[in-house]
């Protein structure tokens, strides 16, 4: 039990604040949510300045192009960039973590070659066309049919869930090409160019009143089969391979910024009297209990991912279970601080309460990830 | 940073843990229950002649075998897996831990059921001495004590991993206070002198302990909820209170520190990171016996553990579990005050509402006085009232808010 950080690890943090320090001002203003053209400029701009440092691609393994980074360090990286202010990962997530480790892992030398540079330079964006209107927790419902034509496939369908389907130059695709196999058995991975003819972006409005996501309309979209990544009808095994290089850290930025907002609702209670109620206050003091072992939590976590080469232990569905109900519960806190003014929309903590609502919903709802725990770390008969 | 436990530490806690399962088994437990319960109350409610009886009697329900041994015996894959490999503990208790409970009981010379009427519930001597003495022997009390001073010279983190076992197997007696007077209390290192201490208005196992630390003046018995912890009530302590250096606001009230109640003194920290420690103990043994009993009880002709409703309950129970475990293995290492009471805080959580799950799961059989789920809730109960309890940490980790150091 060594919470305490190796001289390598010291080094490596006092460069990173170095870093941080001197290139963060020099970033330009943080355009407008609405404007996805000018999001995308900015997201692929910081993923510059981090591939210009050294940065980019700090997990992943060397001969991908990455720095091979250890888990401990990458902590590290989320951390510091946080508590620093640097931009989120953005447009870049898809492309740095899941179609991206997935080539890396999975994809042939030609194809490494082509998709993997960009990501990292921050030249091209990924967005992932997994979920399907019928096919969400369930998701190897999935019924998009791909059927092989020539050096083709041609693909129809429809997604939904697409984040930065908008402003993306490739989408990480799992269709069907065999309709009659058993469900996981006929998926494949396509890497789908989105300038194809075929291919419509319907955006989705969130409760939140934001665009952050689309539903995509495939109709007779002709992708190369050379864009295969994997063996045909094995797409299913190549997508859960790319869950193993979050190792358990998909939320440690969000952590460190909940645990600023605490202190920052509990600041606000004082200022504004609320911090006489005792009930409030004793409230806050036990939000303050959650994150603070939310935080242990993920150093446990990417402490066994260290033993296990960045394999993540189950751990993460406990922490996703734990961490999406907290979350829910320090904006409903904050709410409460606020009193009348959380009904304002102008206020940060209004549009995090909604946005929040998603947590227990997005990848993997909390009664699927119950599932999970159950039957895969507690070993219960398999439910229905 | 490597937060995984050392090879050391894991042999530790198996070693704790084999010597706990050895000395402290389900039949020890059952037998030290039926000496505090007095004159046979175990037998007359259970109707089963004895523990043991009872238990064969029930076992064909999977009720009772889901517990005790049973679950101990059985890999559970719900904590190891969770935890990377934690082995199983080896039963060896029965003949030999009955055995050695017998004797104790008779070297203290008090049959169960002698207590007057005043006295706390049965009021027979329930302690074991020789398993005290042999926890002493093992190095149990003396884990932070120098080698130098005949101690094992370890630290914290060591110390938690022991109680978590102490807590997982309902150990009774006074151990923290007895653990914190090591190299002070001539002979509370080796085990053969218990020590108790006054803790705000309670003081547990006053009538056995031989040194008693703190105020215990006007102590009154009281009948105790956990029928392996007695407790007597302390008086209303008048005592200056200080206030805390407003930052702003309406300042709260605070005892003195030093003072019976501040959970702020180095020993109060201790106090409650041991609790926690036991606490964590109790959740993960009624963690694993929900699941045990989830996975063999059958009904609708299928394990109660394929139903999403028993599975989410467990679910739950797990994820409470591993939380705690990460912030108290947290709190051994930094020893940091809202650190402790942030695992304080998570692990009598844990251990409360764990134990009230693995009753829900267990259903009528949970209820009984024969099952074992009831002493880790009334053993849970009772530990959460120590050093000061929730809403004292509460307190202090919303005022770490303001101090912006969380």
């Amino acid at each position: 039990m060594d919470l305490g950080l190796t001289v390598e690890e010291e080094e490596f943090r006092a460069r990173l604040r170095t870093w941080l320090a001197g290139v963060l001002p020099t970033l330009p203003p943080k355009p407008s949510p609405h404007d996805w053209p000018a999001r995308r400029a900015y997201d692929l701009g910081w993923q510059r300045r981090l591939y210009d440092a050294g940065y980019a691609g700090l997990h992943w393994p060397v001969d991908a192009g990455g720095r091979g980074a250890t888990p401990t360090q990458h902590l590290l990286f989320l951390e510091e960039t946080e508590k620093a202010g640097a931009p989120y990962v953005g447009a870049n997530f898809v492309g740095l973590l899941h179609a991206g480790p997935t080539i890396a892992s999975e994809g042939s030398a030609e194809q490494r070659a082509r998709w993997l540079p960009p990501v990292l330079r921050g030249e091209e964006v990924w967005c992932q066309g997994f979920s399907e209107p019928d096919a969400g927790s369930d998701l190897a419902a999935l019924r998009t049919r791909a059927r092989r034509d020539g050096d083709d496939y041609v693909v129809s369908g429809s997604k939904i869930w697409t984040s930065h389907a908008e402003v993306a130059d490739w989408c990480e695709l799992l269709v069907r090409t065999d309709p009659d196999a058993r469900r996981h058995a006929g998926i494949t991975w396509l890497a789908m160019p989105m300038d194809a003819p075929g291919i419509t972006v319907r955006p989705l409005r969130t409760l939140a009143g934001s665009t952050e996501f689309a539903e995509v309309f495939l109709d007779e979209v002709r992708v190369p089969a050379a864009n295969r990544v994997g063996a045909e009808n094995d797409g299913w095994r190549v997508t859960m391979v790319t869950l193993s290089y979050e190792r358990g850290t998909a939320f440690v930025g969000e952590v460190v910024a909940c645990r600023r907002v605490l202190s920052e609702v509990a600041r606000e209670a004082r200022r504004n009297g609320r911090w006489d109620d005792a009930v409030l206050r004793r409230r806050l003091g036990r939000l303050n209990a959650e994150f603070r072992a939310l935080w242990r939590l993920t150093q446990w976590n990417v402490s066994e991912a260290q033993g296990t080469g960045g394999v993540p232990g189950t751990g993460g569905s406990v922490f996703k279970l734990r961490y999406s109900h907290a979350r829910q519960e320090l904006f409903d806190a904050a709410a409460e601080v606020l009193g009348p003014e959380s009904l304002d929309l102008g206020r940060e903590w209004t549009l995090d309460r909604l946005s929040s609502l998603s947590y227990t919903i997005a990848a993997g709802t909390s009664q699927i990830q119950r599932n999970i725990v159950a039957e895969r770390i507690l070993g219960l008969p398999r439910g229905r | 940073m490597d937060f995984r436990l050392t090879d050391d530490q894991r042999a530790l806690r198996q070693g704790v843990r084999d010597l706990l399962e050895g000395r402290f088994g389900r039949e020890a437990l059952r037998a030290a229950l039926d000496r505090a319960d007095g004159t046979g109350a175990t037998g007359g409610r259970a109707g089963g002649g004895g523990a043991t009886g009872g238990r064969g009697e029930t076992g064909a329900t999977g009720g009772g075998g889901a517990e005790g041994r049973g679950a101990a015996a059985a890999p559970v894959g719900g904590g190891g897996g969770a935890e990377g490999g934690r082995a199983a503990g080896v039963p060896v208790d029965g003949g030999g831990a009955a055995g050695a409970v017998a004797d104790g009981s008779g070297a203290t010379g008090a049959p169960a059921g002698g207590g007057g009427a005043g006295r706390s519930a049965g009021g027979g001597r329930v302690l074991d001495r020789e398993l005290w003495r042999a926890l002493g022997a093992a190095g149990f009390f003396a884990l932070r004590l120098p080698e130098a001073a005949g101690g094992v010279g370890l630290g914290l983190p060591e110390t938690v991993l022991a109680f978590e076992e102490a807590g997982r197997v309902l150990l009774p007696g006074p151990l923290i206070a007895t653990h914190l007077a090591a190299g002070t209390v001539p002979g509370a290192a080796t085990g053969e002198v218990v020590v108790t201490a006054a803790d705000g208005g309670l003081v547990e196992w006053l009538d056995e302990a031989d040194v008693v630390l703190g105020d215990t003046g006007g102590a009154e018995p009281l009948a105790p909820v956990d029928p392996l912890t007695p407790l007597h009530r302390l008086p209303a302590r008048e005592g200056p209170v200080h206030r805390l250096p407003a930052r702003g606001g309406t300042p709260h009230r605070w005892p003195a520190p030093g003072g019976p109640r501040d959970a702020r003194t180095p020993d109060r920290l201790l106090v409650s990171l041991l609790t926690a420690a036991e606490q964590l103990g109790s959740a993960a043994r009624t963690c694993e016996t929900a699941v045990q009993h989830a996975r063999t009880r059958e009904q609708f002709g299928r394990p109660i553990g394929a139903f999403q409703a028993v599975q989410h309950l467990c679910a739950d129970m797990l994820a409470r579990l591993e939380t705690a475990r990460a912030a108290v293995y947290a709190a051994s290492v930094t020893a940091d005050p809202a650190d402790v009471a942030a695992a304080r805080l998570l692990a009598d959580e844990a251990a409360v509402r764990g134990a009230r799950d693995c009753l829900q799961v267990h259903g009528g059989m949970g209820f009984t006085w024969e099952s074992d789920v009831h002493l880790h809730l009334k053993r849970a109960w009772t530990r959460t009232h120590r050093a000061g309890g929730g809403t004292q940490s509460e307190e202090e980790l919303a005022e770490d808010l303001l101090a912006g150091t969380a």
